[in-house]
């Protein structure tokens, strides 16, 4: 049996060993982009000087060969499902018996003119890193920068930048950072925390073009406002979308992704997507179809080879969660806290917010049976094990409050704010009675 | 990669210095100056002025050059660059500090006349530049021990500050800088002073350095002196013997061996301050750790071995000289020996897994040891080596060369703690006690590690942090000294030192939190039963 797997990134990897530890079958990974699987989510580390590129890979390039997981660099161009075989762009072949498609995202360009330019780039592979030091490797060389689309990947593109003090024009859709996910005061405070880092955060403001310098390079943007900044490196971080350009013609259905019922199997037998490209043909709860997230990368690969060694098991993600940094803010969520935008009608928020630190906290609950509906922690670290168990047990938000110390993570001797956080709730709720 | 890399070395990364911190750079390197003039022979007409003027410009030189960098930058993790400065990232300067500190250790071990050590007659040149602020505090004129006391709590002193500064958001930070920065100025630099100037008798002795680091304190002249000074030496001596044997493990079994090597040791606390921004540099490779095993545990044998000949050597044969003989001694060594292994192999059988092989076999060797010891032994010799000899063997390779030369000589290229990791018999007692019987681990958060590896690249004592942290499972590891750092770096707030009960303390789970509780049951169901 030889499995195959299409990309080397947190969910093919994942599925290569746990495929490894449950059987004996030759397992292949193919990839363009690197020869050994390093973490994605510490490029940014790589270009701030925090870390080189050997401390982002996981594993000793040893650990491949002694565990019997083949690696090849080979960029597929083509998958035909009816010789079970893939066609690599140097001309090779390679069979499969499975097939395992994870190969991951690719940054969105929404037809912007000009977004093809020198200089214009996304933020996602290791390729893009090696872009970004040839476009921005200091202030001399790039006078200034902008950045489109306010997401997770716009700020970290946002603190790179500013790490080698290169001034930033950060162009934001919404009017305000990232409210579709986040409540309105944790927005703000990341909107204050943003500016504190001496980017300049244009709210409310899109991309109409890219203008081109007589080289072919982007020399400046033209807001949807008619502003004209001038700019060396243009940084499009307004999300990702999976990257499937490969499955055009195969027989395998997509629609924004890989389509995977729940066992991450396509409508092809013994081919299957796992990570940022699969989509589920029916989500999962009030989850998005195609999610591009480390840990569900890692969930799924986990589980898909539960059902390559012979043991079928359904897709199941637990509880949601999520964690980010802004700047120097960690952010981490539990369960579902709505956006400002997209609250349904009875869901309530507690929010919390430090006098004068960077900390604050928002707990979203059924407002008619109190429900504990998920958490949003800014600055305050939460144990994940014991909020996953609150979620499971469907507490309410007076228990979760009483209980909230039970769940802090911050490291010894931090200052406590529970008592703080109760005081104010119970001081809310008595207003409001 | 090697594009990545020689892209950052053509592109322009901030790695030269600001203004001010040049100028605190200046500042600081004139101060040494004055000490270097002195060293080459300089007399200085005021010493004590001199001498001030030279200690207070270095530490403003560090203070002003912390000022320099994190004025006016918002409270969080400082690490912008570290790999591309050269004296960081093992360029140059990293290489010419490197050979400065190897050549000043070499020079203060082996040749302190060129310091200015006079036997027999008044100091010279540098050292004698610190008599004033020596006879001011013991009454004595300096030493080049002196010297070395004084700069090394300088610099303590001055890059704990810095440290303060860098770690401003982080209280566990803080209190440990705090901690170690009170422990080298009052324990093992002022305190010895002031006894020694209240009772010239009493052996200087700084009371936190506890054997086997201090592998000096049990031998004849110290005893003598300590038993020759009525009570309080006398007290000192018990206090030395509790130390390691009472002291040690029950504030290791509560808080883990961080309570000395990051809180208290003076070796952790220049590792800790000066070191810091060399502890990138440590090796993270599996291969270093099979190295870090052997040596580590090896030096331990070493020492016991050759403490118990130095002791052996000058007890008599029977109890007239001091309260143990000979046999006595020894067969105690053996029966607490015994009693530990016995110990460690009845009921950690299981944590020590293979390991377990390679412990029986240093145990033997050093019961092997007494018994050639007792047997083949007159009062001198071990088999063909004197005890004498041992001695100086230790002292020369363990106590000079790999603590000093090597362990700080080295920071800019091997990192930080490397004596700590590598030589320390200390450190390996209480990673010993650590692993086996300790409550502390670093928690991993459920299913939130991204597999970033900050954790470990900044890992002093190079555990692959990550390994762990990624697999769900708490880091319990001999080695680690419970600095904090992996979890100040990590980004989403995966690690958390603490102290909890033992029950669950070592976790290894095959599929992490986050997914369906059937799968996690499942997969871990066997993981959960090995120990």
């Amino acid at each position: 049996m030889h499995i195959v797997i299409i990309g080397n990134g947190i969910s093919g990897i994942t599925a290569a060993r746990h495929i490894r530890k449950g059987s004996d079958y030759k397992i292949t990974v193919v990839s363009s982009e690197s020869d050994h699987f390093f973490s994605r989510t510490a490029l940014m580390y790589i270009y701030m000087g925090h870390m080189k590129y050997e401390h982002t890979k996981p594993y000793e390039d040893s650990f491949w060969k002694k565990n019997r997981i083949g690696l090849m660099r080979a960029k597929v161009t083509a998958v035909v499902p009816a010789s079970k075989s893939l066609v690599l762009e140097d001309g090779g072949a390679l069979s499969y018996d499975k097939l395992i498609i994870a190969s991951g995202s690719q940054p969105n360009r929404f037809g912007w003119p000009g977004q093809d330019l020198k200089g214009v780039q996304g933020l996602y592979s290791l390729q893009d890193l090696e872009a970004l030091e040839v476009h921005a490797p200091d202030k001399k060389q790039c006078r200034r920068a902008v950045i489109v689309g306010g997401g997770l990947i716009g700020i970290e593109l946002a603190e790179m930048l500013r790490s080698r003090n290169i001034p930033v024009t950060f162009l934001v859709r919404e009017s305000s950072f990232w409210n579709g996910v986040l409540p309105k005061g944790e927005s703000a405070m990341i909107n204050e925390h943003i500016r504190q880092h001496h980017v300049d955060l244009r709210l409310g403001t899109n991309l109409k073009e890219i203008l081109s310098d007589e080289s072919g390079r982007a020399r400046a943007v033209i807001t949807d406002q008619d502003e004209e900044i001038e700019c060396d490196l243009v940084g499009l971080t307004a999300g990702v979308r999976p990257n499937i350009g490969f499955l055009e013609n195969s027989g395998i259905e997509t629609d924004k992704g890989v389509l995977v019922d729940r066992y991450l199997q396509t409508n092809i037998r013994d081919v299957y997507a796992i990570g940022d490209c699969a989509q589920q043909r029916i989500p999962i709860g009030k989850r998005r179809a195609v999610e591009a997230v480390w840990y569900t990368g890692r969930m799924m690969g986990e589980t898909l080879a539960r059902t390559i060694c012979g043991q079928d098991m359904e897709y199941r993600p637990g509880h949601w969660f999520n964690s980010a940094k802004f700047f120097d803010i960690e952010y981490q969520t539990y369960g579902w806290v709505s956006g400002s935008g997209s609250m349904d009608p009875e869901e309530q928020h507690f929010h919390w917010r430090h006098p004068n630190e960077l900390l604050c906290l928002t707990i979203a609950y059924d407002v008619k049976t109190r429900k504990f509906l998920g958490i949003n922690t800014f600055g305050i670290r939460l144990r994940h094990e014991v909020v996953d168990q609150w979620l499971t047990q469907e507490l309410t938000i007076d228990q979760v409050l009483e209980r909230l110390p039970e769940a802090n993570f911050d490291p010894e001797q931090y200052r406590r704010y529970e008592g703080d956080i109760l005081h104010t709730f119970t001081s809310n709720t008595e207003q409001t009675l | 990669m090697t594009t990545l890399e020689s892209m950052s070395l053509a592109g322009g990364p901030p790695k030269s210095l600001k203004n001010g911190q040049k100028l605190a750079v200046f500042l600081g390197l004139s101060s040494v100056c004055i000490l270097l003039l002195a060293t080459f022979g300089f007399d200085f007409p005021n010493q004590g002025f001199w001498l001030t003027a030279s200690l207070i410009g270095i530490l403003m030189g560090v203070i002003g050059f912390s000022w320099a960098t994190y004025k006016g930058e918002p409270k969080g993790i400082k690490n912008h660059g570290v790999q591309f400065k050269s004296i960081s990232g093992r360029g140059l300067w990293a290489w010419a500090l490197g050979i400065v500190l190897t050549t000043f250790y070499i020079v203060l071990y082996f040749y302190p006349e060129y310091l200015g050590l006079v036997k027999d007659g008044p100091n010279r040149g540098l050292i004698s530049l610190f008599d004033p602020l020596s006879r001011s505090l013991s009454g004595n004129p300096a030493s080049q021990w002196f010297v070395y006391g004084t700069l090394y709590t300088l610099a303590i002193l001055a890059f704990g500050i810095k440290f303060l500064w860098k770690y401003r958001h982080n209280r566990y930070q803080r209190l440990r800088t705090l901690s170690v920065m009170f422990f080298q100025t009052a324990f093992a630099f002022i305190i010895p002073e002031i006894m020694a100037r209240l009772n010239g008798d009493l052996p200087y002795y700084d009371l936190k350095n506890i054997w086997p680091l201090n592998y000096y304190n049990f031998e004849r002249y110290r005893v003598n002196a300590f038993i020759d000074s009525g009570d309080i030496g006398l007290g000192m001596l018990i206090f030395g013997i509790l130390s390691i044997l009472v002291i040690t493990p029950l504030l290791t079994y509560f808080y883990g061996k961080r309570w000395y090597c990051s809180w208290v040791c003076g070796c952790g606390g220049l590792a800790e301050t000066a070191g810091d921004s060399f502890r990138q540099l440590s090796d993270k490779s599996t291969f270093a750790w099979k190295v870090e095993r052997w040596v580590v545990h090896s030096v331990l044998v070493f020492v016991v071995l050759m403490t118990t000949a130095v002791i052996y050597s000058y007890l008599g044969s029977d109890n007239s000289k001091y309260w143990l003989s000979k046999s006595q001694f020894l067969m105690g060594v053996g029966v607490l020996l015994t009693a530990i292994f016995t110990w460690v192999m009845v009921f950690r059988r299981k944590a020590l897994k293979k390991d377990a092989l390679y412990g029986a076999a240093g145990y033997m060797i050093i019961i092997l040891g007494l018994l050639a010891i007792h047997g083949f032994s007159d009062a001198k010799h071990i088999f063909i080596f004197s005890s004498e000899s041992l001695r100086k063997t230790y002292s020369f390779l363990i106590g000079s060369i790999f603590s000093g030369v090597i362990g700080t000589g080295f920071y800019p290229i091997f990192g930080n703690r490397v004596w700590c990791r590598f030589g320390c018999p200390m450190a390996a007692i209480l990673g010993l006690q650590q692993r086996l019987f300790s409550r502390f681990r670093i928690t991993t958060n459920g299913g939130q590690c991204i597999s970033c590896g900050n954790c470990s690249t900044y890992c002093e004592m190079g555990i692959d942090v990550r390994a762990y942290a990624q697999k769900g499972a708490n880091i319990v590891r001999a080695s680690c000294v419970g600095c904090g750092i992996c979890s100040a770096v990590c980004p989403r707030g995966v690690l958390k030192l603490e102290n909890g009960p033992r029950k669950g303390r070592i976790n290894p789970r095959e599929v992490l939190l986050g997914n369906d509780v059937n799968l996690m049951e499942l997969a871990n169901q066997n993981s959960d039963t090995a120990y």
